[in-house]
């Protein structure tokens, strides 16, 4: 057991390593490819070490210390470390093994980027591998807090990768924005809860958990505060709107960060956490509640999207949904299934998404068409994922949707179920939707961004082996992982209604002979379907006037706030220290006008002042 | 002649002589002033050891006048000094160390 914790430890430091060798060593990281070599060789060294903990774990858990931290006077209040059980090191595996084929992905991506950037690049990937596996084998509230900002703070660095664009600087700002008014509060439930126990330490209070500990009871506010952290960072309603903007990114980042792993860190923390949260049953109705309401809500938008990234980056958010859902039903274990499927799906798409907007140059579904004969295999490994998002049988996500349907019945989230089942549907007509209109059919006019050493239109071609064999690992993986998981996880949680699969197949059948019908045969008109759902369909296109409404929470609110400050700094504190200031010029000025530099002067003021001292020294007293 | 009278005379003579610092402006009549200040002293100081039988306040008297002489020499040649670079000797024009 302690071998596994040896492991765990080696993944996550091996990033770290990398990141300080190109944080460091000047030379190497402003020179491209070899500081990109060096990230790569690390983190497939991290996936190595990730897989070996994963199968030297035991059913017991495994522990290893760094240092202890915090020294208080019993004792220590923290320490660094990992834990590494079953769940955390497929997490471990989960997010090394996208880390490092997005990384392998990324130098034929980026391969036109100059030298410099592309260090940094690969500077910022190695330090957010290393935060994200930090998150994930924290053994404590505080580990996982510090991991929690620097993956905030990565995401932040890639989304801004190209900063010299403004749209992609300000969607730097919101993500960090939007996900920090989750982490204030998340920090606060921390406390609190330090404040109720006395330990950060997951196992400390997984015992007081099973024990029954006594100073559990009503922990309402701090699972409550806790949970709007990992809204924030997993895009729930309502700060879901920083998600669809962070796809101005690198698309590569935006599989790695924005689907695959960092998104997923708050359903993770709430997987983590589940025996704090079975306490607070209301808690827990309300993250189903959200969460089924997010993925409707996510869904809806994805209908009307024109860019690619963006239907991808909805369907996340909505997937995202799923997951709370389950864990809000109480089946945290559905959640973290469809989390890992998901991850290696939603990878996918994102990466052949990637591999089109390479070849493109544009991310608009309209500027593609009839990609299926330029692009066979990236459009082939793309029709692999949609097959899974959309729950089609044997492929990855039919098993973890299928279980996340069947937690959500069960539970006794009956609405939410009906949400999600509506949900299922729109997310097989969305993604076929770009399927039809971006693959099949006829071939656009594509505008040519991508280079002039072709004849414009009709060049798209499929991507170099970089990034072709991480699409085909991840297109293989999607498709075994399902049937390896219902292979190694026979025995569910609880029991399914008989009438769950046949639902979930024909709804997600359903959704994409309507995509057919609408976008491929064209029997119905994309513009009637949207006339006839006017109401909704307008309010999506407007993204339900929700980034409106933070745009105007944080502006209006905060700037007031900052006049308010601003006023109070410039009047009264600068005022008081103004007066004084003007004061002690003034009496200076009075005063030097007695050193008037005649000797005659001051000669009268010293006979007066010995005159006025013998008066009173006479004086009677 | 009594005691008093010796010392009124010479606390009239510092008066004067003070007036003189004061108001004069002139810096050669500041000297002179304070000469006049300093022979009040002398006069105080002799008068004392006359009527105290002391010597030690005529000796005393001897140094005064003596460093007086260097006083005004030195004053003297002050003013000289002053009056070559700034072309007056008017005291009122004299404020450099005016703040």
């Amino acid at each position: 057991m302690a071998a596994s914790g040896t492991f765990a430890l080696w993944a996550w430091l091996a990033p770290g390593l990398a990141f300080l060798l190109l944080g460091l060593v000047y030379p190497l990281r402003r020179s491209g490819k070899p500081a990109a070599g060096v990230s790569i060789v690390f983190s497939a060294g991290a996936l190595l070490a990730a897989v070996s903990a994963w199968r030297a774990t035991v059913p017991e858990v495994a522990r290893r210390t760094l240092w202890e931290w915090i020294p208080v006077e019993d004792g220590v209040l923290t320490s660094v470390g990992v834990l590494a059980d079953a769940d955390s090191t497929l997490m471990l595996i989960l997010v090394a093994l996208v880390s490092f084929l997005v990384q392998v992905y990324s130098v034929g991506y980026l391969a036109e980027e100059p030298p410099a950037s592309l260090g940094r690049y690969y500077a910022y990937q190695s330090l957010f591998a290393f935060s994200m596996m930090g998150l994930v084998v924290a053994p404590n509230f505080v580990q996982l807090f510090i991991c929690w900002e620097l993956v905030g703070l990565c995401s932040y660095l890639l989304i801004g990768y190209w900063y010299a664009r403004p749209e992609a600087a300000r969607a730097a700002v919101k993500a960090f924005w939007i996900t920090k008014a989750g982490d204030v509060f998340f920090l606060i439930g921390i406390v609190m809860l330090w404040s109720r126990t006395g330990t950060f330490d997951f196992s400390e209070l997984f015992e007081m958990a099973q024990g029954g500990s006594e100073v559990l009871a009503g922990l309402g506010l701090v699972t409550f505060f806790i949970y709007l952290g990992a809204a924030g960072k997993s895009a729930q309603f309502p700060f879901h709107v920083w998600l669809p903007d962070a796809m101005e990114g690198p698309t590569p980042v935006s599989a790695l960060i924005h689907a695959a792993t960092m998104v997923t860190a708050g359903v993770y923390l709430l997987f983590r956490t589940a025996f704090l949260f079975e306490r607070t049953p209301d808690v827990l109705t309300a993250v189903g509640w959200i969460g089924a309401f997010t993925a409707l809500l996510a869904a809806t938008l994805a209908c009307v999207q024109h860019d690619i990234k963006r239907v991808l980056a909805y369907s996340t958010v909505s997937q995202l949904g799923y997951m709370m859902t389950a864990i809000g039903a109480g089946f945290a274990g559905a959640g973290f299934l469809h989390l890992l499927t998901h991850g290696v799906f939603k990878a996918l798409l994102f990466l052949a998404a990637g591999a089109v907007i390479h070849a493109i140059g544009s991310n608009d579904i309209f500027g593609m068409g009839g990609l299926a004969r330029r692009m066979p295999q990236t459009v082939a490994v793309f029709l692999i994922g949609t097959l899974s998002l959309a729950g089609i049988p044997f492929f990855a996500g039919f098993f973890s949707k299928e279980e996340i349907l069947g937690a959500a019945w069960v539970g006794g989230l009956t609405v939410p179920f009906v949400m999600l089942v509506l949900t299922a549907l729109l997310t097989a007509f969305y993604m076929f939707r770009v399927v039809f209109i971006a693959f099949l059919g006829e071939p656009a006019a594509v505008p040519d961004h991508a280079g002039d050493r072709d004849a414009p239109g009709g060049h798209a071609h499929d991507a170099p082996a970089s990034m072709t064999v991480p699409l085909w690992i991840l297109a293989a993986l999607a498709m075994v992982i399902g049937i390896w998981v219902a292979v190694w996880r026979p025995e569910t949680e609880f029991k399914p209604p008989f009438w769950l699969t046949p639902l979930a197949v024909l709804v997600a059948i359903g959704g994409i002979a309507l995509a057919w019908l609408v976008y491929g045969l064209r029997v119905i008109s994309p513009e009637w379907l949207f006339r006839r759902l006017s109401v909704i369909g307008e309010a999506a296109v407007e993204r339900f006037w929700l980034d409106d409404l933070f745009a105007l929470i944080y502006r209006q609110g905060i700037l007031a706030l900052a006049r308010v400050t601003g006023w109070v700094d410039r009047y009264i504190v600068d005022g008081v220290l103004n007066a004084l200031s003007a004061w002690t010029l003034t009496l200076g000025d009075r005063l030097r006008r007695i050193q008037s530099g005649q000797a005659q002067d001051y000669v009268y003021g010293i006979a007066l002042g010995v005159l006025l001292l013998m008066v009173w020294m006479r004086w009677p007293r | 002649m009594t005691l008093q009278a010796y010392l009124t005379l010479a606390a009239v003579l510092f008066c004067i002589g003070l007036f003189g610092v004061i108001t004069r402006r002139n810096t050669i009549g500041i000297l002179l002033g304070i000469e006049l200040m300093l022979n009040a002293v002398n006069i105080n100081l002799v008068a004392f050891a006359r009527f105290l039988g002391d010597v030690s306040g005529m000796v005393f008297t001897v140094f005064t006048i003596s460093i007086t002489v260097a006083e005004v020499a030195l004053g003297l040649a002050l003013v000289i000094l002053i009056f070559r670079i700034r072309r007056t000797a008017v005291a009122d024009h004299l404020d450099l160390l005016k703040g």
